[in-house]
């Protein structure tokens, strides 16, 4: 008998089952095959604006993330150096292999089981889960946590061709995907994209720009040890007007266009069709040219995503300036795959009609390997805690990336794949990803899922944050350069704090509370806030109606 | 009429609506916003025809246009801002004409907020009749009013505190009083009328002053006026000074007109939105929030500003601010309009 199961061992389900390990859960980690676990589906580099302040927040909890890209780093850039503390975006570049070992080791070290099969089904008794069917046999477990990626019911796309499966190499998870269906779970389907693979032995590297790594020295883990490996040259490239016209001449063999795919895409990261239907008026778009490891001769060509048939390929990526040469070693392609409504969860990442069921990852809608870890850190450590009966974990926007992301996503939804951006942050001020311990340390301690080293790390960063040298720390220096700023971010929160913290009876029936609109009321019910706070946070909901719930539940409350 | 109503109210499920409350149920439903449901509630309250244009524009959602093109600008900037923090590769430096952008948005803004405010259409424009006493203050309230409203006696300190009459000239509301006489006085009801009259005059925005020209209060709009011009022992009207006589009714249709071109420049234009208190200090809140961002010196700070401003129109039009939200609004409708 397991205490947590984990289904799928991408970025999200190694982290569940890592946390949920820490926790003291008994693990079980399934995947398809063994070396899927750490592999990294797309591109190969961590962090970001946004992205980095995730990394890092999960890096407190003792997270798996943080640490294997120090391990694997080739190329290292803090973006946004030239701006504000509070939106530095520590990038990675990694060695796909060395990260994939570095995942694969820390992960033997929590004690986690893999067990190697497909989940065919999930067992419910009584409206709890109590584990899965292998097809195999049947795996008992107090819970189980769903981070399968871009696998469920998948397809991949390239031209003409269509084959099932989640990523190149990979399978489709066809009957796990039609019982979440069947229990009311699914939503929609997405789609994300991939460039094609160059050789990078037949790159004309003198003739491209260069794009330096940083030479300071610093970690996406604190506990990082410095250590360097050889780092890689990146260069920047640029698409122009006859690699436009090829795209163009082949849009309606595109199955983006050709409507074959119907899931959405991001809007963010389109592949290069969409920016050259888009922004017909640009003449150039950027292609960032990554190398994906030491010794490795394999180049990711960052920005240019496409499901063009690979003829196709081959002739527009040649039309680059240094790339009339090149190699391609495999072709770009476009997945769609299943993804469920996040309202459906609550704040741990719980189905709330299915107790004891987790969904972490990108099958909640997200996009990006950081986001899924975040993710499944958060369901991990909350599987262990309705296994063993530990308190919850909970993450707050106000102090995290990971609580904005949470909150976002079970109370509003997506309609587009979910990225982290900065943006969506209102307390951006206040979230640096130079200072999640400072912000986190405390709930990572109260957790009790992290190890001794990290305990002695967050003591002793919290005894330096007493110390008289701490102003003229990095971190220290910020938070004087903000504190104005924040000290009237307080007095605004403090008012809608006080307003709104009241807890909303889940019995509640919006239906019989005056002066709600039906649309307001089916707003509501889909969303399921727990508390005001939540509430006004859902969309379209008034500052009429937040006043009229207000008065009932207080109401209640009082009665 | 009664008797539909009556039909109306015997049949199952019919009510009788509240004060004020189909406007606030329009407004939860997100059908007008709060500048919207305030003229309305202006419309009710409106006893002059610029007062009833004045609410009229606003509940037709003139302000409301005017907000959401500002806020349309305003969301502008910020994703312009946003995008040079999330999506800036090049890690390129501020855009200047991010701020000039945002400097001149503060700068429109500051142009409304200079304008006529709402109140003096509402209260009427304030013009206070002032001087020494027994200088026939009383006697012209009564020629302008048109009618008896203040006491009139020989004996001087008659009027001992002050008489306030709301008044249409023109059209234009005026709200026309009258104070006790200025003199030292050992009396104690006459001294407070005395000491009330000063505050009176401090807060007038146009005074009409009997008393000698030279000892006439700073004020920015004065009119000094030369009073009893019909009894004999009075002779000219001193240069710079109006002769009137509230008994003849000599001079008082210029005095008249003069009041009226005084409060016209301080009343909102004709076809012009004024604003009301609440709404020129979220005006004014976004304004600064605009001007701080024209200056910051990195982008993360300007985004934070714009941020700020963005709220201020939020709580302006009542998408934001739940406590206000129901002070501004729903305790106006409670008495019983």
């Amino acid at each position: 008998m397991l205490d947590v199961l984990v289904i799928g061992a991408g970025h999200a389900g190694c982290e569940a089952a890592a946390a949920a390990a820490r926790r003291g859960a008994r693990v079980g980690l399934l995947t398809f095959r063994a070396e899927d676990a750490g592999q990294m589906s797309c591109n190969p580099s961590i962090g970001g604006v946004g992205k980095g302040h995730l990394v890092r927040e999960l890096d407190v909890f003792d997270g798996l993330m943080a640490r294997a890209a120090d391990h694997a780093a080739i190329h290292r850039r803090m973006l946004n150096r030239s701006k504000g503390p509070a939106v530095w975006g520590p990038r990675v570049q990694a060695d796909r292999k060395l990260y994939r070992a570095a995942v694969d080791g820390l992960l033997r070290e929590t004690g986690v089981e893999i067990i190697v099969a497909e989940a065919i089904r999930l067992i419910i008794n009584g409206g709890r889960i109590s584990g899965i069917d292998t097809g195999d046999g049947m795996l008992r477990s107090r819970a189980v946590v769903i981070a399968t990626g871009t696998f469920l019911d998948a397809r991949m796309f390239c031209g003409e061709q269509v084959i099932e499966g989640g990523r190149r190499g990979g399978r489709a998870s066809i009957a796990l995907a039609e019982q979440i269906r069947g229990v009311g779970l699914g939503q929609g389907r997405l789609k994300t994209g991939t460039p094609p693979r160059l050789d990078g032995r037949t790159i004309d590297w003198a003739r491209l720009e260069e794009q330096p790594g940083d030479s300071e020295k610093w970690t996406m883990s604190v506990l990082g040890d410095g250590s360097r490996r050889p780092q890689v040259r990146c260069a920047i490239a640029r698409t122009n007007a006859r690699t436009h016209e090829i795209i163009e001449a082949n849009f309606d063999r595109s199955p983006l266009f050709a409507g074959a795919i119907e899931g959405r895409g991001p809007r963010y990261c389109p592949s290069i069709e969409d920016k050259v239907r888009r922004f017909a008026d640009r003449d150039a778009h950027q292609i960032f040219l990554e190398p994906e490891g030491l010794g490795d001769h394999l180049v990711y060509p960052n920005g240019i995503s496409t499901s063009l048939p690979s003829d196709v390929q081959d002739e527009f990526v040649r039309t680059v300036a240094g790339l009339e040469r090149v190699t391609i070693v495999r072709p770009g392609y476009a997945v769609e795959y299943e993804f469920v409504d996040p309202r459906r969860l609550n704040q741990s990442l719980e189905v709330r009609d299915l107790p004891g069921l987790f969904l972490a990852g990108q099958i909640n809608g997200t996009t990006g390997y950081e986001e899924a870890a975040a993710q499944g850190l958060v369901a991990g450590l909350n599987a262990a805690a309705a296994a063993l009966d530990l308190e919850e974990v909970r993450f707050d926007r106000r102090s995290s990336y990971i609580g904005v992301m949470i909150d976002d996503l079970t109370l509003q939804g997506v309609t587009e794949p979910y990225r982290m951006m900065t943006a969506r942050a209102e307390h951006r001020l206040v979230l640096r990803a130079d200072n999640a311990t400072t912000r986190l340390g405390e709930v990572a301690l109260a957790g009790g899922c992290v190890s001794e080293r990290r305990r002695r790390q967050i003591e002793g960063h919290f005894s330096n944050r007493s110390s008289a040298s701490w102003g003229e720390t990095g971190e220290g220096r910020a938070d004087a350069l903000y504190r104005p700023y924040l000290e009237r971010q307080e007095r605004e929160w403090a008012i809608v704090r006080r307003d709104l913290s009241v807890w909303i009876p889940a019995s509640l029936d919006y239906a019989t509370v005056p002066g709600l609109s039906n649309e307001m009321i089916e707003r509501l019910r889909s969303a399921r806030p727990e508390t005001l706070d939540q509430a006004s946070r859902v969309p379209g909901v008034t500052p009429a109606a937040l006043s009229a719930l207000y008065v009932a539940v207080t109401r209640r409350i009082a009665a | 009429m009664d008797a539909v109503l009556d039909a109306l109210t015997s049949l199952e499920g019919f009510r009788p609506a509240e004060p004020g409350e189909f406007t606030r149920r329009t407004f939860e439903n997100g059908r007008i916003d709060l500048t919207e449901a305030e003229g309305l509630a202006d419309l009710i309250e409106a006893e002059t025809e610029s007062q009833r244009k004045a609410a009229l524009a606003l509940a037709e959602g003139g302000l409301k246009k005017q907000v959401v093109a500002w806020q349309d600008q305003l969301l502008a900037l910020s994703a312009e801002a946003e995008r040079a923090i999330d999506y800036d590769e090049d890690d390129e430096r501020l855009d200047t004409a991010l701020q000039r952008a945002c400097g001149g948005l503060a700068g429109e803004l500051c142009e409304w907020l200079d304008r006529p405010r709402v109140e003096r259409l509402k209260g009427g424009v304030r013009v206070v009749v002032a001087g020494p006493p027994n200088a026939g203050k009383s006697s012209l309230l009564n020629a302008i009013a048109g009618e008896e409203r203040a006491i009139v006696t020989d004996i001087p300190g008659t009027t001992r505190d002050h008489i306030e009459v709301p008044l249409s000239l023109g059209g234009l509301p005026i709200l026309l009083t009258d104070t006790a006489g200025l003199r030292d006085s050992d009396e104690r009801v006459e001294a407070i009328g005395v000491e009330r009259a000063g505050r009176l005059i401090e807060a007038a925005d146009v005074l009409i002053w009997l008393g000698e020209p030279n000892e006439a209060p700073d004020q920015v709009r004065t009119i000094k006026i030369h009073a009893k011009s019909d009894l004999p022992n009075r002779g000219a009207a001193p240069e710079g000074s109006l002769a009137v006589s509230s008994t003849t009714g000599a001079g008082i249709a210029e005095l008249l007109d003069r009041i009226k071109a005084d409060a016209r420049t301080l009343l909102p234009a004709e076809d012009a939105i004024a604003l009301n208190r609440r709404q020129a200090a979220h005006l004014a809140e976004a304004s600064e929030a605009l001007a701080e961002a024209a200056v910051a010196e990195d982008v993360v700070l300007v985004a934070e500003h714009l941020r700020q401003a963005r709220g201020a129109f939020d709580r302006l039009t009542g998408r934001a601010g739940v406590e206000d939200l129901l002070d501004a609004l729903f305790s106006r409708f409670c008495l019983g309009k």
